[in-house]
């Protein structure tokens, strides 16, 4: 049964779109696969290989404005983004993985933090390139119902989370398991650290660019401010992975239902206006103090164990 | 043993390396050899740099002098992972297990280094972990073992790289008799199952006496004495820097 969950999963969201649902509801649904995407490909670098980027926004961005430079520059579709921003995205991330990977723990979050604000501050002073402020339209939208663009992005999530799945079973994701348990360790048993992280950090900067040139596509405007904020990505992406459970297959899915959903929530109640982004703060701190492993890896029903036995149980294992 | 030495080439040759940290020096002119399939004990006071010297054959610290030599060839400058797919493997003093992976995983994920697939690699780390008795946890994860298992998890994940040369940093330091026993069975075990050859570091005298077939004295980072355990036990000047407390008490 469990093994033919996927497969069952899929099968339902391939039904979904044909269910006439509404456009609102078909919107939230490409967003959580989406977020999917970008939260497996984080998943990769930050929960396999235990390095924390904090500036994911800098591939998520690169690829949306490699689709939308296209357009605007060469006349052609935006969707040539898909294919191409995999060159851009391989080549950003050797650039970046060349100058962070040499630093470890916090020091790599902290560079990867810098790059992408770096990458934002970049796409808004280069208006002659990317437009600047004013961001790019495409004009000619490919569709107007979601349809399409629903079922595009399933096939890209779907396929992230086969190549996951073989890449974690294979020679790859135990080197990667190693370097991030005890890089020394990892070295000395063989594993040349520095090119199994570059490996990673390409992997994890093509899928999150692939879902950035999709974004392109289906919102048909971007700005530096959508798709390089620290905040609204790079900050999400990493609280995606860390509810759902990070280096789990199904964590960063469940992760980015929750946020989604729960930002839709929280920002449609009355009387909170922009207090909304504090409610979901002190969801979060919750989630995190509650399942510190995450919803799928922790053990749900922990929730209903009392606070001390909680503590007494951490003391215990520090 | 020692009438076989002569004939037996230096697998291993460490040429006066000398390892300064700033204004420290925690190896000055240390030369050695080590000849295939000897069990080389590397003993010392604490602080005397035993634990240095294994960390610039292994390749963490590029020796300020001197050189490394593996079957000939100069390994002083490479990295780590290029040394170990050269044939030399180590264990930690402080473990350093790969924690929240299984035990099997653990050494899954080194016998990759020399095996294609998983198929053979898991292969290679079920024959280890029978090897080195840890089959039956196997499925533990590794941060749930207990201490003298975390040691010689070490030895099996040292192994699992199939390596030609085997460095043991303190594999016996706190364990319980009935472990230490376990485990100088594996370790000569591991010379005659094996074929490998074994550098040791070990604080246990009685456990370094009875292995080696010889030892190195260091002593403020300086190579004081070598010879067999017979010949060690007896120098004046390594039981005046070493022993002299033990054998006065």
């Amino acid at each position: 049964m469990k093994k033919f969950l996927p497969l069952i999963i899929f099968a339902i969201l391939v039904i979904v779109p044909l269910m006439g649902l509404s456009t609102y509801t078909m919107h939230l649904l490409i967003l959580v696969l989406t977020w999917s995407v970008i939260g497996m490909a984080w998943n990769i670098l930050g929960g396999y290989t235990g390095q924390v980027s904090f500036g994911h926004a800098a591939f998520f961005g690169m690829g949306a404005y490699t689709s939308g430079m296209l357009y605007l520059h060469f006349g052609i579709s935006a969707w040539w983004g898909l294919p191409v921003s995999i060159v851009v995205l391989t080549a950003l991330s050797l650039i970046i993985g060349y100058i962070c990977l040499r630093l470890r723990g916090a020091y790599f979050a902290l560079a990867t933090l810098a790059l992408g604000e770096i990458c934002r501050v970049t796409a808004e002073n280069l208006v002659k390139i990317t437009g600047g402020n004013m961001g790019i339209l495409i004009n000619e939208r490919t569709w107007v119902e979601k349809t399409w663009f629903f079922y595009i992005i399933l096939l890209i999530a779907a396929a992230t989370y086969i190549l996951i799945r073989i890449v974690i079973g294979s020679k790859l994701g135990y080197c990667f398991v190693a370097i991030r348990e005890d890089q020394d360790a990892a070295e000395s048993l063989g594993i040349d650290t520095t090119f199994y992280k570059t490996i990673s950090l390409c992997l994890s900067g093509v899928l999150t660019g692939i879902a950035g040139a999709f974004y392109m596509n289906y919102m048909g405007y971007i700005d530096p401010s959508i798709v390089f904020p620290l905040f609204d990505i790079s900050i999400v992406v990493v609280m995606v992975v860390m509810i759902g459970g990070a280096a789990t297959f199904w964590g960063p899915v469940i992760g980015s239902i929750i946020m989604v959903f729960l930002a839709e929530v929280i920002r449609s109640l009355p009387y909170i206006g922009a207090a909304h982004q504090t409610i979901f703060g002190i969801i979060l701190i919750l989630i995190i103090i509650f399942l510190p492993n995450g919803i799928v890896a922790g053990n749900f029903f922990k929730f209903l164990t009392p606070w001390k036995m909680k503590w007494r149980q951490k003391k215990a294992s520090l | 043993m020692a009438a076989k030495e002569g004939i037996l080439m230096n697998l291993l040759e460490v040429k006066k390396v000398s390892m300064h940290f700033g204004g420290l020096a925690a190896l000055t002119d240390v030369s050695f050899e080590l000849k295939k399939q000897e069990i080389l004990g590397l003993i010392g006071p604490n602080g005397a740099g035993k634990t240095t010297m294994f960390n610039v054959i292994n390749g963490f610290y590029p020796p300020t002098k001197g050189d490394v030599y593996l079957r000939g060839q100069k390994i002083s400058k490479l990295k780590p992972h290029a040394i170990c797919k050269l044939g030399v493997s180590r264990t930690f003093q402080v473990v350093k297990p790969l924690q929240r992976m299984s035990v099997l995983d653990n050494v899954i994920a080194s016998a990759f280094l020399r095996k294609k697939n998983k198929v053979l690699a898991e292969e290679t780390a079920l024959e280890v972990l029978k090897f080195t008795n840890l089959y039956d946890d196997r499925n533990i994860v590794s941060k749930g073992l207990p201490l003298g298992k975390r040691k010689r998890l070490e030895i099996a994940r040292a192994l699992a790289t199939l390596p030609e040369i085997i460095l043991l940093d303190e594999s016996f330091a706190g364990l319980n008799p009935t472990e230490i026993n376990e485990q100088i069975e594996i370790v000569k075990k591991i010379r005659t199952a094996r074929g490998i050859t074994i550098l040791i570091i070990e604080h246990h005298m009685k456990v370094i006496m009875s292995i080696s077939d010889r030892i190195v004295v260091l002593n403020y980072g300086q190579k004081i004495a070598e010879g067999t355990p017979h010949e060690i036990g007896h120098n004046p000047s390594v039981i005046e820097a070493y022993l002299g407390e033990e054998h006065g008490a």
